[in-house]
């Protein structure tokens, strides 16, 4: 049974969803087709899945130092 | 982190509300420690300086301090710490002149079609080896800075604070479609803004960078 043709457009606009596996079963199946035919698609998909791991992991603020003091400090005073 | 599972506390946390409420200022602290760093990243992921974060984070403990008798314990009090903290930096993001030209409230109008991706190079290596941490560090906060608010926090909700789609709904006010939506932006738009260091110069040493245009 043929797949039925998914659109660069679609896939762009479901390609969130899909890094998060939040697609449903047949839109996951076309979507995959997709990938294997379309080297953009292909490139936007690869990216994005870094981007995601690149935020996870990445961008690590640090809490300043004294902040917990500071912080309990002004608790205290109210 | 925020959105890890954590083991059954609540019923100590609404013992703690509880205890807070009856003034034991000692029981608050226990009740917002597993939260300060979540509060942290929340107002300075938005705000993009620790001094106005740091500010902020207070702002928005105190406030749930002050208001604790409001809250609703069927609710999870981390989701109304989180809301609140969120509310403070965009109130602060409206005062500061600097952000004068960003809008906090109304998306602009290019913003309601879709996104398509400006940029089709495929980056599938991440060349974290090649990469100083800060070089990295510095590019994320300053492409994450350069999202419209709306999209900046949706990413910070889910792919920083790792929570669920619909607690990022709740903390924002807008329907689970609405999350994903701008989630979806919010990613597409850190790709095309990291792309240029993650394949061109960082990788390569070479200063420019060849994209990659779709047809």
């Amino acid at each position: 049974m043929s797949v039925i043709e998914i659109s660069c457009l679609e896939v762009w606009r479901e390609i969130s969803n899909y890094v998060d596996d939040d697609v449903a079963p047949a839109l996951r199946a076309r979507m995959e087709a997709h990938f294997k035919s379309c080297a953009h698609c292909k490139a936007v998909l690869d990216g994005t899945k870094n981007v995601v791991k690149l935020v996870a992991d990445g961008v690590e603020y640090e809490v300043p130092s004294g902040f917990s003091d500071r912080l309990y400090r002004k608790i205290k005073g109210k | 982190m925020i959105g890890a599972p954590k083991p059954r506390l609540d019923v100590s946390e609404a013992e703690l509300i509880r205890r807070v409420c009856q003034g034991d200022k000692e029981a608050f602290y226990g009740l917002v420690g597993p939260y300060e760093r979540a509060v942290y990243v929340a107002a300075v992921s938005i705000l993009n300086n620790p001094a106005d974060a740091e500010e902020v984070a207070q702002e928005a403990v105190l406030k749930a301090f002050t208001h604790l008798a409001e809250f609703r314990a069927e609710a999870k009090f981390s989701t109304w710490l989180i809301q609140i903290t969120i509310n403070e930096a965009r109130l602060r993001l409206r005062k500061d002149r600097r952000h004068l030209y960003e809008s906090v409230d109304e998306p602009r109008k290019d913003e309601e079609g879709d996104y398509s991706p400006k940029d089709f190079a495929d980056w599938r290596e991440i060349p974290s080896e090649t990469l100083k941490r800060n070089e990295l560090r510095n590019a994320l906060k300053r492409a994450l800075a350069s999202l419209p608010l709306k999209y900046r926090e949706v990413l910070i909700l889910r792919d920083i604070q790792n929570l669920s789609i619909e607690e990022t709904a709740e903390i924002l006010g807008i329907s689970e479609g609405n999350v994903k939506t701008r989630l979806l932006r919010a990613r597409l738009q850190m790709r095309d803004a990291l792309a240029p260091g993650i394949d061109g110069s960082w990788s390569t040493g070479k200063p420019e960078y060849k994209k990659v245009r779709p047809w």
